[in-house]
């Protein structure tokens, strides 16, 4: 076990816990923020840059600091070691200079992108960003690229975090896309347009934190913050069938996989889940699904508030279950 | 004439082929090493030299030894990084070139020491004939015995293979390297894991220089103290500078570190001074990557010292007034080279080499570059400089590898040291725009 300091809250870990589980485990506000890694994938992270943060001590053994800003993903914790992350001026200005960077070539079109309400991005240009941009040169421009029946890739607005990538490599049984070019041109890209087709192939919409690739079957249906998430689970051969239901009304308008306040799949789904099953008849519902009270997505207000002293004695177990423990 | 190392025999007639390099002294340090040393004993007398890394970073050798992982079944690996391909850079490459035998014996020797049965010497792609000579080269050393199962009867087996790259400059830094000899995209990895704990084939691996293993045999035969001996406070031995620019000798010279700056420009030993009789405006003492230094700094130190060939002269008051060794490519300018251009120039390099991995670097150097090609052709705005800086900083020590450094120092350099170069392109679009500008200073005026 481990003593880790972050922001002066205390923690003990386990070894081998990096500084980003170890800043979760104590959560709110200290939480860094993390575009490319993704807990359920191995390799993940490291990339994007936005978890940097300064390890002031970095053990009780060795109480040097380390000499430059640590990517929090990947660096794991020792004993003593004492990390500042929303305290520390040089990580906040680092991480400014990273989200101009990133918004370089991710064209704000929040209005009418289907990630709106759901982009890490977005919510990371509103806690980091600055409200100039200083880039006045031309930006780089795709047309959009259907990759099979179901997905479409934006591509101007990856932010290239490999996410989608690694669910390839790890989850499906064959990976048909990947990064071609380097630098600034390093787009993703099928080979000779090929199209990604098979069980899992859906998964790559729910690991992408911006809106670069989107659910065809989704797309200008709805907005996200108009919608009801329930969960919902069915006999499904292939995947655990554990699913969220977007709801309006009746109509199930999407199914994505649960995820956690980090917007991180607990389990991956499969394609017959995702696409094919857009019938409440064809789902046991649970229950609402819990979301934030400061996200966007519950603005509709479906979920009872979090009461200390239960004034709803019958409230549904369902429902119960799935409120904030605090 | 300083004392030559690696370049003692460098241009007898057929020191390429194993009978004249034989007859010249070579292999020596095989024999003594496997007949007469424990690898640990190897190990110890390239920590005694105090070699430091040539590749750049300037890393102690020995230490870098010590911190290989031992693991029991596990196999080991010596990987020599000949993917040399920074702009001013030939040193390894004409080394290999004249004499691949050097490179074989220390490969040898090396890896003897390390433990290791099977090592590789990857090249960049584009050295295509160097790798036929050093297969050439391999080849003999596989029919005397030299490399291959039972070495000279020691009961030390090494297999030893040459491995092109693609191309890629990010491929010469040292995980992304292992990763293309994996067969994999050239992306560097995150570290920890170190390749000493984690590299090639996830086994414990070294990576070095052509130069640094090259220099093994000689500190095998003669000592590491006979080796520290050599140069000047721990900067010791020999080291290869492939100077270029302005000079009226440009090419691969072997110094003693220690040599001060002002002696190596302007010897005739060395490199004969500035072309053309014109006085000298700047010198990227290593590399591209480093930051360049003007006239007056790359002479004296911030003390008002004679500026040396070391690392810790060269870097002497931290990147205000000091730069670095860095792999020795020594790029000359005279007064009629324009900063502001060549800055462009390297930042095109870097902007295009990034292997856009990771967002500071991928964004960032396109960023610089787009803003000093602006400037160069006569769009820039005052704002831009600070901006150039701005962005400088934002990439710097933020990336998972140094290539993001290595773009953003020069730029930064350059506008430290000649801002007033920067901001009269953008007061004087069309003189500075027209061929053969150049900013001279005080006067302001341009010859066209």
């Amino acid at each position: 076990m481990a003593k880790v300091t972050i922001d002066g809250i205390e923690i003990e870990v386990e070894d081998g816990t990096t500084i980003l589980q170890a800043a979760r485990k104590i959560g709110g506000k200290i939480v860094p923020p993390a575009m490319c890694f993704y807990t359920p994938l191995k390799g993940s992270g490291g990339k994007c840059r936005v978890c940097l943060v300064k390890v002031t001590q970095g053990s009780s053994k060795d109480t040097r600091p380390m000499p430059k800003l640590v990517a929090s993903c990947i660096t794991q914790v020792q004993d003593g070691m004492v990390v500042e992350n929303t305290t520390n001026e040089e990580v906040l200005n680092a991480r400014k200079g990273i989200v101009e960077m990133l918004l370089i070539n991710h064209p704000l079109d929040c209005p009418i992108c289907d990630q709106a309400g759901e982009c890490k991005l977005q919510d990371l240009s509103y806690e980091h960003g600055v409200s100039a941009q200083r880039f006045e040169e031309e930006r780089r421009t795709f047309n959009k690229v259907d990759l099979g029946p179901y997905i479409q890739l934006h591509m101007t607005r990856c932010i290239l975090c490999y996410r989608c990538v690694h669910v390839a490599d790890q989850i499906t049984p064959e990976r048909v896309h990947g990064v071609l070019g380097r630098g600034d041109a390093a787009e993703i890209g099928t080979y000779i347009e090929n199209v990604i087709d098979n069980d899992f192939s859906g998964n790559v919409i729910d690991v992408c934190p911006v809106g670069a690739l989107t659910d065809k079957t989704w797309r200008f249906k709805n907005r996200v913050w108009f919608t009801k998430p329930l969960d919902a689970h069915r006999d499904c051969p292939t995947c655990s069938g554990k699913v969220t239901l977007w709801t309006r009304g009746e109509e199930v308008l999407r199914v994505t996989a649960r995820k956690d306040q980090y917007n991180e799949s607990l389990e991956f789904i499969c394609n017959t889940c995702r696409f094919d099953k857009k019938e409440t008849k064809d789902w046991t519902i649970e229950g609402p699904t819990h979301i934030n009270r400061n996200s966007v997505i519950s603005a509709n207000h479906y979920e009872l508030p979090v009461l200390n002293v239960p004034i709803v004695p019958n409230l549904p177990v369902s429902t119960k279950k799935n409120l904030p423990q605090e | 004439m300083g004392l030559k190392i690696l370049t003692e025999h460098i241009n007898v007639p057929g020191i390429e082929t194993l009978e004249v390099y034989r007859k010249h002294g070579g292999y020596k340090s095989v024999e003594k090493a496997l007949k007469t040393m424990s690898p640990a004993e190897v190990v110890e007398e390239v920590k005694t030299s105090g070699l430091r890394g040539r590749g750049g970073a300037g890393f102690p050798a020995g230490m870098k030894w010590s911190f290989l992982a031992k693991p029991e079944g596990i196999p080991r690996y010596l990987v020599c990084n000949a993917d040399e391909s920074e702009p001013g850079t030939f040193k390894d490459r004409w080394y290999m070139e004249k004499n691949p035998h050097g490179l074989i014996e220390g490969m040898i020797t090396s890896s003897y020491a390390l433990g290791a049965n099977t090592s590789y010497i990857y090249i960049r792609g584009e050295l295509m004939f160097i790798l036929r000579i050093l297969e050439k080269a391999i080849a003999e050393a596989y029919a005397a015995g030299l490399l291959g199962k039972n070495i000279l009867g020691s009961g030390y087996d090494l297999d030893l293979h040459v491995a092109p790259g693609g191309g890629a400059y990010i491929c010469g830094e040292e995980t992304a390297l292992l990763e293309s000899l994996e067969g994999k995209r050239g992306n560097p990895r995150n570290k920890p894991p170190f390749p000493a704990v984690k590299g090639l084939f996830q086994s414990p691996t070294v990576v070095n220089n052509v130069e640094t293993i090259s220099s093994v045999p000689w500190i095998v035969n003669n000592s590491g103290a006979e080796y520290a001996k050599i140069g000047i406070g721990r900067s010791t031995g020999t080291k290869l500078i492939s100077a270029s620019g302005n000079i009226n000798n440009p090419g691969v010279y072997e110094i003693e570190l220690g040599v001060p700056v002002e002696e190596f420009i302007y010897s005739d030993e060395y490199c004969g001074g500035i072309w053309k009789g014109r006085e000298l405006k700047a010198v990227v003492p290593g590399g591209s990557s480093v930051p360049i230094l003007p006239k007056n700094l790359i002479l004296k130190t911030a003390a008002g010292e004679n500026r040396l060939m070391s690392y810790e002269s060269l870097s002497d008051g931290g990147f205000v007034t000091g730069s670095m060794l860095g792999s020795g490519a020594f790029i000359v300018f005279d007064e009629e080279q324009c900063i502001v251009r060549n800055t462009w120039n390297y930042a095109r390099f870097y902007h295009h080499e990034s292997c856009g991995q990771c967002s500071p670097c991928r964004e960032g150097t396109g960023w610089m570059e787009k803003v000093l090609h602006r400037i160069e052709y006569g769009h820039g705005h005052q704002q831009d400089i600070d901006l150039l800086v701005s962005v400088a900083k934002q990439i710097e020590g933020n990336t998972i590898c140094p290539l993001g450094d290595a773009a953003a120092w020069p730029v930064a350099a350059a506008i430290r040291h000649f801002r007033e170069e920067f901001e009269w392109h953008i007061k004087h679009p069309k003189e500075a725009t027209a061929p053969g500008a150049v900013y001279r200073g005080q006067l302001d005026t341009v010859t066209a």
